[in-house]
C-alpha cells in the first residue's frame, strides 16, 4: 500500500518540525514598539515640548499607577457597557443572520437594508440615543451594540452561505434534517467567518461605548479622557488612551485565544499559521 | 435492502436562468445487485444527474427509479454516496470522520460513534485502506489519495448496499488513482456491496466493472451498455489481457463516430 510509505515519510517530517526553533513573530513587534517609545521619550526631551502638548512616555507610566484606582473604576464602567452592547448584538445578530440564511425572503428584503444601514456612521445616532435613553448605562449599550451588529451579522451569514454543495448532499444523503445538518456542518464551518465578524464586532464595541461615553456620561474612560481634555490635563488624557489601548488589545486577544481554542484545526490549516 | 435497482424512462430537465437545460433523456437502466456497473461519458453529459438521481438527492422530471420494485421518494435507504471532493469535515479528526454517518443516524447512544464496536469496525476499515494510525489526526494532514480513502470508510461504515460513486478519483493523481482502484477493487469483493460508479476515464470503467455504460453528450442519452467479461480477481495482469484492450478500444469508437474524440 503506497499510502505506508507516505505515512512514514508525513511521520518524519513532523518530527524534524518539533526540533527547529525559531525568535517568536512577536518578538520583533515588541522591539519595534519599544524603539518608538525610547525615540518619543528623547525627542521629547531633546526638543523641549512642554508636557501639555505630547508628556513623556516615563510621566504617562508613572502617572498611570499613582491613578490606578481611579482608573480601574472608569475602566469598569467602559467594560460593563462593551460586553454588554457586544453581547446583545450577538444575541440579536446570529439569529438573524441564522432567519436570513434559511428564508429567501428575509435575504432578499432584510438583508440588504442591513448592508445598507451599515453605511451610516452609527455614531451620529448617539445624540437621538441621548434623547430616548438619558445618560445611562443604557445609551451605551446600544450604541455599542449598534456599531458591532452589522459585522457580526455580516460575517455570519457569509459563514452560513459558505457550506460546499457537496458537503450538504452528504447530510442529505445520511437522511438528516436540516437543523441537524445546521449543528454538524453549517455552524462548525462558519466558524471561521464567525470569529472575523467577532474580532471586528469587539473593537469596533469600545468605540461604540467611548463615543457614547463623549456625548453623555459620568463615568468611564471617555468621560475621563473628556474631562481631562478640558482641564488641559494631557498626561491623562494619554494615560486614558494607553488604558484604552489595553482594553481593546486584551479584548481582542480573548476572542483570539477563543478561536484557538474552538477551531484548533484551523490555523494549522493555512499557509504561515502552522508555524 | 437495495437489491435490483430500475432506471424507467428517466428524463431530467434543469431550469436555469438562460432557459431549460435538458441534462438527461429517456434513460432505461436496470442494476443488478452485486453488480459493479460504471458510467462513462464527456463532461456535462449528465452522468453525476444519474447518480444523484438514484441517491434521490435529485428527482426526475420524468420516468421513475424503483429499489426493489417500489419507487423511490426522498433519499435512497441504504445507499452511500462518494464524492468527487473527499467533504471531509475539517473540525473532526479522521477517526470522527469515519463515524460521522453513525453519529447522525443513531438514534440510541449504542448506535453511535462513540460505542466500542463501531470505533473498532472505523479503525478496521481504515487499517484495510493503509490509515492505521491515522485515527487522531486531522484532514489537513493528509494527502488527497488518503482523504478521498477516508471518505470512503466514511461511505462504507453505513454497511451500505448500494454505493454511488461521482468521479471519486478524478480529483487525484495518475499513481494514486492506480492504488485506489485496486482498493477498491478489493473493498467491494470484500463487502459484495452494488456499485454505480461515475468516470469519464474509460480505462477506470473497463477496469474495475462488470458493465460500462456509455453515453452521448447533452442532453445525456445511453448509446450502448457493455459487459465487460473480464475474470476477478482483476489485478496488473488485467490491463494487458486482449479483452480489455478490445473493450477501451469499443468504447473509444464510440465516442469517435459520435465526434466526442476527434483525432485531427
Amino acid at each position: 500500500m503506497n499510502s505506508k510509505a507516505e505515512a512514514n515519510r508525513m511521520i518524519s517530517t513532523k518530527d524534524r518540525q518539533m526540533k527547529s526553533w525559531k525568535i517568536p513573530k512577536s518578538f520583533w513587534a515588541a522591539v519595534t514598539l519599544i524603539g518608538l517609545v525610547v525615540m518619543w521619550e528623547l525627542l521629547t526631551v531633546v526638543l523641549a515640548i512642554p508636557a501639555y502638548i505630547l508628556p513623556t512616555p516615563t510621566d504617562i507610566g508613572v502617572r498611570l499607577f499613582q491613578e490606578t484606582s481611579m482608573l480601574w473604576g472608569h475602566t469598569w464602567t467602559t467594560l460593563t457597557e462593551v460586553l454588554l452592547g457586544f453581547g446583545l448584538s450577538l444575541a440579536i445578530g446570529i439569529p438573524i443572520a441564522i432567519t436570513i440564511v434559511y428564508s429567501k425572503y428575509l435575504a432578499n428584503s432584510i438583508y440588504p437594508i442591513i448592508i445598507g444601514i451599515q453605511c451610516l456612521p452609527m455614531v451620529s445616532i448617539a445624540p437621538i440615543l441621548v434623547i430616548w435613553f438619558g445618560y445611562g448605562l443604557i445609551t451605551k449599550v446600544i450604541l455599542a451594540c449598534l456599531i458591532s451588529f452589522f459585522p457580526v451579522v455580516i460575517n455570519a451569514v457569509n459563514g452560513f452561505n459558505s457550506l460546499d454543495k457537496e458537503m450538504h448532499d452528504l447530510g442529505r444523503s445520511l437522511g438528516i434534517s436540516e437543523r441537524k445538518i445546521f449543528f454538524y456542518f453549517r455552524l462548525p464551518n462558519a466558524l471561521p467567518h464567525l470569529f472575523a465578524g467577532f474580532k471586528v464586532g469587539i473593537t469596533l464595541a469600545v468605540v461604540g461605548a467611548i463615543v457614547g461615553e463623549f456625548v453623555a456620561s459620568e463615568r468611564g474612560l471617555g468621560y475621563l479622557q473628556l474631562t481631562a481634555n478640558a482641564r488641559l490635563d494631557t498626561e491623562l488624557v494619554f494615560v486614558t488612551i494607553v488604558v484604552l489601548a489595553i482594553l481593546g488589545i486584551s479584548l481582542f486577544l480573548v476572542v483570539h485565544v477563543l478561536e484557538r481554542i474552538l477551531m484548533p484545526w484551523y490555523h494549522a490549516n493555512k499557509a504561515g499559521g502552522g508555524q | 435492502m437495495v437489491k435490483h435497482i430500475k432506471l424507467v424512462g428517466i428524463d431530467k430537465t434543469f431550469h436555469t436562468k438562460t432557459g431549460d437545460v435538458t441534462a438527461l433523456k429517456n434513460i432505461e437502466l436496470d442494476i443488478e445487485s452485486g453488480e459493479f456497473l460504471s458510467v462513462v461519458g464527456p463532461s456535462g453529459c449528465g452522468k453525476s444527474t444519474i447518480m444523484r438521481i438514484i441517491a434521490g438527492l435529485e428527482s426526475p422530471s420524468a420516468g421513475t427509479v424503483q429499489i426493489n420494485e417500489q419507487e423511490l421518494t426522498g433519499i435512497a435507504d441504504g445507499a452511500a454516496i462518494v464524492f468527487q471532493k473527499d467533504v471531509l469535515l475539517a473540525w473532526r479528526s479522521v477517526l470522527d470522520n469515519v463515524l460521522l454517518p453513525l453519529d447522525l443516524k443513531g438514534i440510541t447512544w449504542f448506535d453511535r460513534g462513540n460505542h466500542i464496536t463501531n470505533r473498532k469496525k472505523a479503525i478496521d476499515l481504515l487499517e484495510s485502506v493503509g490509515l492505521k494510525g491515522f485515527e487522531d489526526k486531522y484532514p489537513h494532514e493528509l494527502s488527497g489519495g488518503m482523504r478521498q480513502r477516508v471518505s470512503i470508510c466514511r461511505a462504507l461504515i453505513q454497511d451500505p448496499k448500494l454505493l454511488l460513486m461521482d468521479e471519486p478519483f478524478g480529483a487525484l493523481d495518475a499513481l494514486t488513482r492506480e492504488q485506489m482502484m485496486y482498493d477498491l477493487l478489493k473493498l467491494s469483493n470484500k463487502y459484495k456491496f452494488t456499485t454505480v460508479f461515475i468516470t469519464h476515464s474509460i480505462e477506470e470503467a473497463v477496469f474495475l466493472s462488470d458493465r460500462v455504460v456509455v453515453m452521448s453528450e447533452r442532453p445525456g442519452t445511453i448509446l450502448k451498455e457493455l459487459p465487460i467479461e473480464l475474470v476477478r480477481p482483476r489485478d496488473n495482469k488485467t490491463r494487458s489481457n486482449p479483452v480489455f484492450n478490445h473493450k477501451v478500444h469499443e468504447i473509444r469508437d464510440i465516442f469517435q463516430s459520435q465526434g466526442i474524440l476527434a483525432e485531427t
